[in-house]
């Protein structure tokens, strides 16, 4: 008993002494909380996309940090759900002298969030996903849906398909068929495919597929008999091999698919096998490999300190995805820095700041070795998106390669007055005054 | 010796008829409300109150509704969540709708609209039992979240379905730190609690058992089938949907149909098993094991230093294996482990 009580002690001592010297180290550290998920359905993409931030920040630690200030952070597992990813917000957010910036990869959770993180005063950013009208930074100071929100791109697959039909005009009278997950995420891109619709004159055939999507042949069978010109396959996890699987069975081309960009990683097409050949997505990065990533693979994976297990998925979308964040959030820091001081370590003020006055050009791109990974992202307070610009990509039956050379933009003028219509809704009702933050 | 009853004799009717008989149970219960209501509030930081205690005690509330209908009624239901989405969004239309409505009656009307789904939904257990009425129930569940994103009105015409829940505001105290929020949460959930602790013993009450028991029988005894079928179901869709409308008002504040899934019924369902089918205090206990034990363990898993694709398997595998011992040392739930506990502090220190 005696021996049990020393033995207790000493691992108590230990273990405070570890503590006091962590908190002790995190006073010269930028510390990120990541709400990740790596267990569940949407593993494969929580994973990927973690992975890839995670790869990038020992990627610049490794470099020395930003002005020499190191990154550490935290994770938290939220399995993809509103409740968990809730909690593990609150728990992370005031560690290791507070979260400076959040990115939970889920609308369930940032929805969850939306509210606290205003009130807390640290920014989300929102790549790719979320409350489209939130890219308004007067109404939504703190949200930010960074490069492609879901209406620029649905803008950009109506702007493609108009360029592959050979002009805008051409789409008249043609048949869409927009094929959705029946779920809040699903129906966010309808008015603005509602809009062309009724701009454009073509017909849009709104056919929802119930959650998860396993089962999909009445839908498909119903657009067998519509015959459309093209298929939008708005889709989430299973569900997307399910629709291009059971597209090859009733024998409609793939290559009339076009996918959002939720629908387009590896982990949608390998299990579809050759069925998945010709089929094209959206995408806000170009597939391809980019010095950043040679550096990944020699400076952090050459030193053991890679965060996917599988090497094979160094590049792949999802990856790929998360090293955008990465970059994103590292810009936005050392934007911040620059303004409040080089080498301190910023508040979550003033990671809005350098969120809100990011611009990342092409020369830019070049210094970070990632030119045209991503578009060119200039923010403000007005645009929050920053952007707004897609790629589409091809799977070839192995890899995903770029159609466009350049990045497709959709109707900005008209995706930026229904932001600001739909945003005005939502202060309205918030009582929120509208105004951009000074400073 | 210290939870021993001998010597409490109860010599008026009014005495006789309490909802706690036993004096140790009443100086329990109010020291709890105590620590819950003073101590708690004083102490707790912003993170224990918004993201342990008031999911703790909404999903508890929850659990309870659940708990008067399967437990004590005796019919399976998969559609909690559906009757939490019907309190949150018929509490969120009456806000939005009627000018000037107080936020707690808000909550109570949304509750009675949960209540009036439950009964049509409710209606089928007349007829069906067991399997068949699970499988009518999970109806419920997919026509409410499908009824609630394909009608715009529901949701003041939000492309997506999403609302974002009002202020809460009760004579023109703005309920806005988690604190303020935790106490109303549990002033909520203390009052309806006690409310279904009394209501379990009162007619009401024991005809749901009786029907839980053999309906044949109860109806042989007089007790009209159809009154306390739906009687339990209105009674528990009027909880689960003021819990929901709780959910969305003092938890999430904007809100999807899609967080009322069918995965939040089927942990509300794990929380009446592992608690315990027919008690009050069980669906406390279940809710806080369901709720807290994966935050426990994904903080203490944390601690391992392991890496986070370890850790996240780890802490499903250790919170399976636990549900599987807890159910093979005690089928019948959380509960019925204190009951065995209070029998034996009953004997100490001299059993037979």
């Amino acid at each position: 008993m005696k021996f049990r009580f020393t033995r207790l002690l000493a691992i108590t001592a230990v273990a405070a002494s570890t503590a006091l010297t962590g908190s002790l180290a995190a006073a010269q550290e930028q510390y990120l909380p990541l709400l990740s998920y790596r267990v569940g359905p949407y593993a494969a993409g929580g994973s990927g996309f973690f992975g890839g931030m995670i790869d990038y920040f020992n990627l610049v630690n490794a470099n020395g940090g930003i002005n020499g200030v190191k990154l550490s952070w935290e994770e938290c597992e939220t399995e993809y759900n509103a409740s968990r990813g809730v909690e593990c917000y609150e728990r992370l957010k005031s560690k290791n002298g507070g979260a400076s910036v959040v990115e939970p990869l889920g609308t369930g959770i940032a929805y969850g969030i939306l509210d606290r993180v205003a009130t807390d005063k640290i920014p989300m950013t929102t790549l790719g996903y979320g409350r489209s009208d939130a890219a308004n930074g007067a109404v939504f100071p703190y949200v930010y849906p960074l490069i492609t929100s879901y209406w620029s791109q649905a803008a950009g697959m109506i702007k493609y398909l108009g360029d592959k039909a050979g002009g805008m005009d051409k789409l008249k009278g043609k048949k869409i068929v927009h094929l959705y997950h029946d779920s809040a995420f699903g129906k966010e891109p309808l008015p603005v495919l509602e809009a062309y619709e009724k701009s454009l004159g073509f017909t849009l055939i709104k056919i929802p597929v119930p959650h998860p999507g396993n089962e999909q042949n009445s839908q498909w069978l119903q657009i067998r008999q519509a015959n459309p010109d093209y298929v939008i396959l708005w889709g989430w996890g299973v569900m997307n091999a399910v629709a291009v699987k059971t597209a090859a069975r009733v024998g409609f081309p793939r290559e009339k698919m076009l996918g959002v960009w939720w629908a387009g990683s590896e982990e949608d097409t390998i299990p579809a096998g050759d069925a998945a050949k010709g089929y094209s997505t959206m995408t806000f990065n170009t597939p391809g490999n980019y010095p950043v990533i040679d550096d990944i693979r020699k400076k952090v994976y050459g030193a053991g300190k890679g965060n996917l297990s599988d090497k094979d998925r160094i590049g792949s979308v999802y990856h790929m995805r998360g090293i955008t964040a990465g970059i994103i959030w590292v810009e936005a820091m050392r934007n911040a820095q620059a303004k409040y001081g080089k080498g301190k370590v910023m508040t979550g003020e003033q990671v809005r700041w350098g969120l809100e006055n990011l611009n990342i050009d092409e020369t830019r791109q070049k210094a970070l070795g990632v030119l045209n990974m991503f578009p060119t992202i200039k923010t403000s307070c007005q645009d929050h998106e920053g952007s707004g610009a897609t790629k589409v990509q091809v799977w070839d039956g192995k890899a995903w390669k770029a159609v466009t050379p350049s990045w497709v933009m959709g109707d900005r003028a008209m995706i930026q007055k229904m932001v600001a219509e739909s945003s005005a809704k939502y202060a309205a009702e918030k009582k929120i005054t509208a105004a951009c933050a000074a400073g | 010796m210290i939870y021993r009853e001998a010597g409490q004799y109860k010599t008026t009717y009014l005495n006789d008829s309490q909802i706690f008989p036993i004096a140790q149970d009443r100086v329990a219960v109010a020291l709890l409300l105590v620590v819950a209501f003073v101590a708690i509030p004083l102490f707790a930081t912003p993170y224990i109150f918004s993201g342990i205690l008031i999911p703790f005690l909404i999903l508890a509330l929850a659990t309870l509704g659940l708990n008067i209908l399967t437990g004590y009624a005796g019919q399976i239901s998969l559609g909690t969540a559906a009757f939490m989405a019907v309190g949150a969004f018929a509490s969120y239309n009456f806000m939005l709708r009627v000018p000037g409505m107080p936020v707690l009656l808000a909550f109570v009307l949304g509750g009675i609209c949960a209540a009036l789904v439950g009964i049509l939904f409710g209606l089928p257990s007349l007829r069906i039992r067991g399997f068949y009425l699970a499988a009518s129930t999970l109806a419920t569940q997919f026509f409410v979240v499908w009824c609630l994103t394909k009608v715009p009105w529901f949701t003041n015409n939000s492309s997506s379905g999403v609302i974002t829940a009002q202020q809460v505001e009760i004579l023109g105290f703005k309920f806005e730190t988690p604190q303020q929020k935790y106490l109303l949460v549990l002033a909520v959930v203390a009052v309806m609690a006690l409310l279904a602790k009394n209501m379990v013993r009162s007619t009401v009450g024991r005809s749901w058992m009786a029907v839980r028991d053999m309906d044949v029988a109860a109806e042989v005894i007089g007790f009209r089938i159809m009154k306390s079928k739906l009687t339990a179901f209105a009674v528990s869709s009027f909880y689960c949907g003021v819990a929901g409308a709780l959910y969305a008002f003092c938890y999430l504040g904007t809100v999807e149909p899609e967080a009322y899934n069918l995965d939040l019924s089927f942990r509300i369902l794990f929380m009446v098993i592992i608690g315990g089918l027919g008690s009050i205090l069980g669906s406390f206990l279940g809710a806080g094991f369901i709720v807290l034990l994966p935050i426990f363990l994904s903080v203490v898993v944390h601690y391992t230093g392991l890496p986070n694709s370890v850790t996240s398997n780890l802490e499903l595998m250790v919170f399976g294996a636990l549900i599987i011992f807890f159910l093979i040392v005690e089928p019948h739930g959380l509960a019925r482990l204190w009951q065995i506990g209070k029998e034996k502090l009953r004997l100490w220190p001299f059993p037979h």
